[in-house]
Formats: structure tokens, sequence, C-alpha cells
């Protein structure tokens, strides 16, 4: 019953925003309970419907899901970074070593973006800007955090793209964006990121528009950099094969909800949730013989207007009466392990 | 890099061309150049006369002939009016209004960029639509009129400027002023979509995860990029200014070359308008390719090619 | 996002759409406040222009040389009223009373010139745009060369050749603004082109006429009525500025912009005289703007989300 803990923690312990944030007070990163709506004139979106995880110095915690289960907004929630207007963070706490990072100061927020969670993004080649060239780029956030000089911050950023294996680092750090390869950008993205040592970084799809080749490098590179300075890391993927050999730990999401929590072989070996098992089942897998790819019947919710009940109803081969109606709570399968169906103990037998 | 240069000035040589046909033909073909010259009601004799002295007797073809090499020689004729040759009177006005246009961008470009900038920082809010209604102002104002206001309440009333004359800081703030308003009103409202629109791109989402400010976001990272599409449309700003300059230099009787094209229409001396339409032509030119190095500087896309 | 741009999609190929949703729009633009007032200043314009005859309360052009330079607001010595709200110029006329025939020159100028521009600009746009080629390239030269060439010399070149008077005036700001629909007819036709309805109209076999004149055109009303209110608000400006030069409109025609330049010399001495016309210039070109400007965003499926969602409030 971790999560109870969780939000039982959140309520008795509302630090104040100016405390010191190196001190260390519990998880590295901390999020409960988190709501993210997405008002429109169509409607509202609830984009994330109550979110909870934990990542710890030196772990990598992946977030699985298919496109539009509101994993990215989680994180950008989590960073302070939802276009708001039309994006809004309802309710929830994020917490990072212990302080409370909702509701803190615009500026104070700044500081610990960046600085102490940083980010990288899928398709780097989009998430650089095209205007200035990817030495300036890297500096700036040595500048704006550090308040290096100018040429101390360019000499550490030539060092940083040395260390993310950029070759020719002195004379590339003068090329824009559109002179690199999209795996390159990546790198330069990673380089940025880490330019301040960061406790946390977020990779949100970070290979997904690369050619595979690059992606096992790109995620060989990320591990090593992990290694090497013990930062958490959150991966967020919707391709299970990516996960298999970073992450520690899974939360697999789906429409805006945590269906199902667990160690990586929890997730692997034993899934409690129809919808992990269905994710497990699109991987293609050379030891087993299979004429075609199981995928999931149907499509993902309209976040406008989510199924009453549990949201993969419409599309579990699992569903009766009971699913329609009641939306499930995690209920614990293993130690750390939990899964948000009502009938997981059916789904590990099945299984 | 350098085909791109070529490129430009051919360009410009095929709209120097069309301009000089356009007044070749609104001068001589759709009017008739004697009676704009000397009116309806003149004498037959006279018509001739004059007819003869234009060359207006020769073919038209050999009239654009002997125009458009004139023209390329920078001879532009004889002004009926003062007897001298027109393009020295036309480029000794010529200083006057560079100053006066130089003056005009200096004080919009900054304003209007801060402008729109703000604008897009908290797009919807008072300070966005105060914006959007004194950029809205601008547009809707009449150039004259609004010379005349402040003639009225700065210089007549408050007595800070001159009313009229050429000179220093007392004599350009108030026609620059007006002629600003204008361009301010446009390019603060462009800058502040391109602004928005650089907002959506992911790269923004990047900047903000580093941690920066929004306002470093807006005026460092969005302002830059939009920078290429607002220089795109300030080239017709030019043509705006100038247009805006021929009423504002009339008010305030200052000795440029809309005054002297303004003078030179009320006189029918059509070999003077011609010149200062060629030489308007030429600084609308000018003007636009200093920008297109600005655009290529700004965008290193087209700078790497 | 992509809901509301498909949706918007289904409605500009039927070309109609529904009742309900021009209401809607409606409701939209009411909703904002400023909107709101530009649309009723306009209204209150148009009605005076309509009916001068019976909104004005003297004849423009009677002359009183008892009451003459009289500031607004100046009590009449019987009863105190105020006979002349607005005051009277050299020659003792009610300016309030030519200010309302001033405005039917002016917006007449303004709406004639406006719709002659935009035929003959939308015309060449869509040729341009549909036909491609050598008609293309040669329009859109011309439209480049005119877009940055400044539009007043060009018109006073012309009104040069064709003498000053009011179809003069006319005909030349037609001519030196038709460019600005030409280019977004051509825009629109060539994004228009490529569409599959236009295929499908093709296959079925319609003539280029029918796809012009049914397809096409009903789709791009919309934003060349938004520019059209935009340009007649340029219009006023610019037959004013032709009129001041002492080019275009010659008195004893009453338009505001003859108004505000006769008012010039007594500058110093009858401020009104020049001062109030600009103001009733002012007012309807930014109401024609706020108007044109609102149009467009409630029209722009990007920005329309924060009109609609206002007017369901």
């Amino acid at each position: 019953m971790q999560r109870e803990e969780i939000v039982a923690m959140d309520e008795s312990n509302n630090t104040p925003s100016d405390q010191q944030i190196t001190g260390n007070g519990g998880h590295l990163l901390e999020v409960s309970d988190l709501h993210v709506e997405f008002r429109t004139s169509g409607g509202v979106v609830k984009a994330v419907n109550g979110v909870n995880y934990i990542l710890d110095e030196g772990e990598t915690l992946a977030i699985l899901g298919e496109s539009g289960s509101g994993k990215s907004v989680g994180v950008e929630a989590v960073m302070g970074i939802v276009e708001s207007p039309p994006g809004f963070v309802t309710a929830g706490s994020v917490k990072f070593r212990g302080t409370e990072l909702r509701g803190m100061e615009e500026d104070q927020l700044c500081k610990i973006r960046g600085h102490n969670i940083a980010m990288i993004f899928q398709e780097a080649q989009a998430t650089l800007d095209p205007g200035f060239t990817v030495g300036h780029q890297i500096s700036e956030m040595l500048r704006l955090h550090r308040g290096l000089s100018k040429e101390e911050a360019t000499k550490k950023s030539v060092e940083l793209m040395d260390r993310v294996q950029i070759p020719f680092a002195v004379e590339r750090a003068n090329d824009y964006p559109h002179q690199f390869s999209g795996g390159m950008c990546q790198r330069v993205m990673i380089a940025m990121a880490l330019a301040l040592d960061p406790d946390v970084l977020i990779a949100d799809e970070p290979t997904t528009a690369l050619d595979v080749t690059i992606q096992a490098q790109v995620m060989q590179l990320l591990s090593e950099l992990q290694t090497e300075t013990g930062m958490g890391i959150i991966l967020i993927t919707h391709d299970m094969s990516v996960i298999a050999d970073v992450a520690d730990r899974v939360v697999v999401m789906y429409a805006g909800r945590v269906v199902e929590t667990g160690s990586i072989h929890q997730i692997f070996d034993q899934p409690a949730h129809p919808y992990t098992v269905g994710l497990m089942n699109c991987v293609p897998r050379l030891d087993r013989k299979e004429d075609n790819l199981n995928i999931i019947p149907g499509s993902p919710p309209n976040p406008i207007n989510l199924p009453a009940g549990c949201a993969f109803h419409p599309r579990c081969s699992l569903a009766r009466e009971r699913c329609l109606s009641e939306t499930p709570v995690s209920a614990e399968v293993g130690p750390y392990h939990q899964s948000a169906c009502h009938f997981f103990e059916e789904v590990l037998v099945g299984h | 890099m350098t085909i791109f240069i070529i490129r430009r000035i051919l360009q410009a040589a095929v709209v120097t061309l069309i301009t000089l046909s356009v007044v070749f033909v609104v001068g001589r073909v759709v009017g008739d150049p004697v009676r704009i010259v000397i009116g309806i009601e003149a004498e037959e004799t006279r018509v001739q006369e004059v007819r003869d002295q234009l060359g207006l007797n020769d073919p038209l073809t050999v009239q654009y002939w002997r125009f458009m090499t004139g023209a390329l020689r920078g001879e532009m004729g004889t002004s009926f009016w003062t007897r001298t040759p027109t393009m020295p009177m036309v480029l000794e006005r010529l200083p006057a209004t560079i100053y006066l246009g130089v003056v005009t961008a200096l004080l919009a470009f900054p304003l209007a960029i801060l402008l729109g900038a703000t604008a897009a920082l908290k797009p919807h809010s008072w300070a966005d639509r105060l914006i959007n209604v004194t950029a809205l102002g601008g547009v809707s104002i009449v150039e004259f009129w609004l010379a005349l206001m402040l003639i009225l309440v700065v210089a007549v009333q408050l007595g800070w400027f001159k009313t009229s004359g050429y000179g220093g800081v007392e004599y350009v703030v108030l026609p620059a002023l007006t002629l600003a308003y204008k361009p301010i009103g446009r390019i603060s409202q462009m800058a502040r979509s391109a602004i928005i629109d650089e907002l959506r791109k992911p790269y923004i989402k990047a900047a903000r995860a580093k941690g920066l400010s929004e306002k470093q976001v807006v005026f460092t990272h969005a302002l830059k990029n939009a920078a290429i599409p607002i220089i795109t449309t300030t080239g017709d700003e030019v043509a705006t200014i100038l247009n805006g300059a021929m009423v504002v230099e009339t008010v305030f009787g200052w000795p440029g070359v809309g005054l002297l094209t303004i003078n030179a229409l009320s006189r029918r001396d059509l070999p003077l308008v011609e010149a200062t339409v060629f030489v308007v032509t030429g600084m609308i030119i000018m003007t636009n390719m200093l920008l297109d190095v600005a655009y290529t500087y700004l965008n290193p896309r087209i700078r790497f090619q | 996002m992509n809901n509301t741009g498909s949706q918007d999609f289904g409605e500009s190929v039927e070309g109609r759409p529904s009742k309900i949703s021009w209401l809607r729009y409606l409701r939209g633009l009411f909703s904002d406040t400023t909107t709101a007032f530009a649309i009723i200043f306009l209204m209150l314009i148009f009605i005076s222009t309509v009916a001068a005859e019976v909104v004005a309360p003297y004849d423009p052009i009677k002359t009183n040389l008892r009451m003459r330079n009289m500031p607004p607001l100046t009590p009449a010595v019987e009863d105190g009223s105020f006979p002349h709200v607005l005051g009277t110029d050299p020659l003792g006329r009610d300016i309030l009373s030519r200010l309302i025939y001033g405005a039917r020159v002016s917006l007449l100028v303004g709406l004639s010139s406006a719709l002659v521009s935009g035929t003959l600009g939308t015309i060449l746009g869509l040729l341009a745009g549909y036909y491609r080629g050598i008609v293309d390239d040669l329009i859109m030269r011309l439209v480049d060369f005119q877009m940055g060439f400044p539009f007043l010399l060009l018109a006073l070149l012309v009104l040069l050749a064709l003498g000053p008077g009011f179809w003069s005036v006319i005909f030349v700001l037609a001519i030196v603004r038709w460019m600005v629909y030409a280019r977004q007819a051509r825009g629109m036709t060539l994004a228009y082109r490529e569409t599959p309805f236009i295929d499908a109209a093709r296959v079925l076999g319609c003539s280029d006429a029918r796809i012009i004149f049914r397809h096409l055109l009903p789709n791009m009303a919309s934003p060349l009525l938004i520019l059209g209110t935009l340009e007649v608000a340029g219009l006023i400006l610019g037959e004013a500025a032709l009129s001041f030069l002492g080019f275009g409109l010659q008195p004893p025609s009453a338009s505001w912009g003859l108004m505000i330049s006769g008012g010039r010399q007594y500058l110093s001495s009858a401020w009104w005289l020049a001062t109030i016309p600009g103001f009733a210039i002012f007012f309807t070109a930014l109401s024609l703007n706020m108007l044109a400007s609102s149009l467009r965003s409630i029209t722009d499926p990007l920005h329309r989300e924060r009109w609609l969602m206002k007017g369901s409030d």
C-alpha cells in the first residue's frame, strides 16, 4: 500500500518552497496524484488523471504507453512547462528531494529546471533552436545557471560535446543544428542536458526519430553517463524493446492513468494488466514463431470522453460487467508490483 | 551566396525596368503629356511647340528607347519649371528624405519589436489588447491629420518642437513621429504573430526546459527566429514610409524628395515627376537589398548554402 | 486541435456553413466588448449616411454669416440650447451636418473602390493561380512591383494623366490596390487546386468556369470579404490623402478628407475644423480594422477556439 503512504505524506508534509533543495528529504523525485487537463472548445481533455511514481538516485524508470496516454504531458507537468492555456495542472504534487515544486515561484523553478532536472526530447533536430549555433546553445546553460563568462562557457561546451562523442567538437561547436544529423542533434541535446550535472534526466522518447543502430548508440551513451554521474533517469517510450536493457522499474500508462508498475523483471515475466500483456505481444520476438504480430485491437480512447469504469475495457478481452462501471484501484501484486485491474490474478495465470 | 546576390541584382534591374516602363506608359500613353503639361485649354501652336520640345512627334518606340537609355545614363530630361536638368534637383533633395527616413526607422523598429514581443509574452492579456488597439490606430489614422494634431498640441500649445522647417532634433521629431506610427502598428502586429508562431515550435519547449525565464525565451530564442518573417514584410513598410513622406513633408515643409514630387505634380512638370519616381524606386530597391542582407545574416540556413 | 481542423475543412468543402454556426460566430463577435463597439459604431455611421436628409440637423451647404467659426457646444444667446453641437465653419455651416453628408462621400469612395479593386484583383488572382504558367508570372511580377511601390505616388501619377474628380479617384484607388486581393486569391486557388474535391470535380467533367465559380469562389469568399473590410478603411484614408494633396476630390464636394484639409489654415484659430473630421475618419477606420481583425481570428481555426468558447459562456 505504498501509494496511500505517499498521499498521506503529501498532506502532512507541505514544505515551503524556499527550503534547501539539496537537503535530503526522501526520494529524488516523487510524483503523486498528478492531474493535468487541457481546456479546449471541444471539451476538457483529461490528459493525466492521478499519476504516481518515485525515482531514486542512479535508477532508471521507464514510463511506457501509447501516444496519447499522457506520458509526455505528465513529465512536462513535472518540469512545469505545460503550455498554459490550454493546459492546466489541476491537482497533485511533485517533490524534488522532498521539496514541493508545484506552486513554487516561477523564478525559483527556473533555477531547478535545467540545473537539477534536465530534459531531452524526441526529434532533437526540431528541439534545437535553428537560429543559434549548437555551441551557443550549450553555453547558454552554463552562462545562465553558473554565470560563466562567454569564453569559459564555450570551452566547457566543447568538453561536453567531446564527452557525448561528437567528433571534431571544437569546429562543430560553431555549426548550426541543420548541419547535424538527427543522432548528432540528440547528442547535442544530451550534452546540453548534462552541462550542469543534473540529478534527474527526463528523456522523452529520445530515440524514436532515429534509426536502429543510432538508437542503440544513444541509449548506450545514456547508461554510461548515468554510471558516471549517478543521476536518475526517467525514460519515456512506447517501445518495449528500448527499455529491456536499461530500465530498472517500469510504469505503464493508459489514458492518463498508471495501470501497472513494477520492476523490469516483474513487468516482463509476470505482467499483471491486460494492457501490459498486449504491449508485450506487440514486440516481435526471435524465440517464438508467430505468423503475425499480436496488436491490441481498437484504438486509444477519446480523452475528452473517457469510457466509464476501467478506461481499457472496450479493448480488453477479459472485460466484464464490473469493468464497465467500477474504476479499478491499484492493487498489490507482489513487492513493489501493482496493477490497476480488477482481475489481475486471472491475467497472471493466463500469462 | 554569390549566386544569391547576383539573382537579387538581376531582380532589382527588372523592377527598375518595370517602374520606368510604368512611368513612361502613364506619362505618355494613358494621358496626353502636352495636355498634362500645359492644360486642356492651350492653343494649338503652343501645343505643337511643346510637342517638338518633348520629342513627342517621334514614334512611341523611339520615344521609349530614348527615355529608357536616358534614364540608364541618369538623364531624365529638363524641368519645365526651373529649366535645369531634373536629376541633380532630385538628388539634392535626397539627403533630407533619407535623414527623415532613418530617424523614422530608428524610432519605429525597436519600438514596434518591443511592443510586439510584449504582446506575444502574454496573448490576450490587457497589455496585449492595449498594444493591439494602439497598433490598429496606426493603420487607421490619416497621416496629415496626425501631423496637424501634433503641430497643434505639441508645437503650438506646448511649444516643444518647431511647426515646420528643416534642421536638427526640434525639427525632425514631429515629422518622424508622424511617419513612424503606421509602420509601428503594422510591424508590431507582424512581430506579435510571428513570435506566437515561433512559441508553438518544439525548440521553445526545450528552451523552457533549460530553465530560461519566459522573457528570455521570448526575447532571445523566439525573437531571433521571428526576425526572419518580420524582415521579409518590412520591405513593404519602406513603401509605406515613402508614401507618408510625400504627405508629411508637405505638411511640415520638409525639403525632401516627397515635397519636390508634390510640387512637381502640382506644376505638371512631367520630366521632374519622372525623375522623382525614378529616384524613389531606386531608394526602395536599395533598402530592400539591405534588408535582404540582414535576412541572410539572420537565417543560417541560407547563409551556409 | 486536429478535430477542429478537419471540421473546418468539412465546412469549407460544402461551402455552405450551417445557419447555427453563423449565429455562433455573431455571438462570438458581440461577446468581445471592443468588437461590439466597433460594429455598433459602424452601424450608426451607415444609418446616418443612408438617411442623411433625416438625421442631419441643418442643410450642409447653407451658410450663415452670423454664426461663423462657432466652437463646438457654443450655447445660443437666446435660450442656452446648443444649436451647433460640433460648431460651425468659417462660412457658418453646421459641422455635424457636413460631417454626416461627408460620410456619404467618403464611404461611397471607400466602398466602391474596394468593390472595383476586389473584383479586378480576385479575377486576376484566380486566373494566375488556376492557369499558372506565363499568366501567373506576369500577374505576380506586377503584384510584387506594386506591393513594394508607394501606392500614393502611383495614384498621383495616374491622376495626373486622368485629371481630378470623383470617378477618377475611385478608378485610381481601385487600380493601385487590386494586388492585395490578387495575392490572396492566388494563394487560396493554389491551395485548393490540389485538394481532392477539385480533382473530383475535374474528373466528373466540370468545366473550368464551373470549377471556378461553383467550387473555388464560394470557398474564398470569407477571407476576401475580411480583406475587403480592411481595404475600405485604407481606401478612406487614401482618398483623404489624395484630396489633401489637391489631386483628389475638389470642393464643393465635402469628403472628410477635404474637411480636414479645409481646416488646416484655421488650425490655430478654429482647431475643431480639422480635428473633428479627423476623429470621424479615425474611429471609422479603427472600427473597420477591429472588425476585420476579429473576423479574421474567428474564422481562423487556430484562434477560433478562444472566441467560440467565450461565445458559449
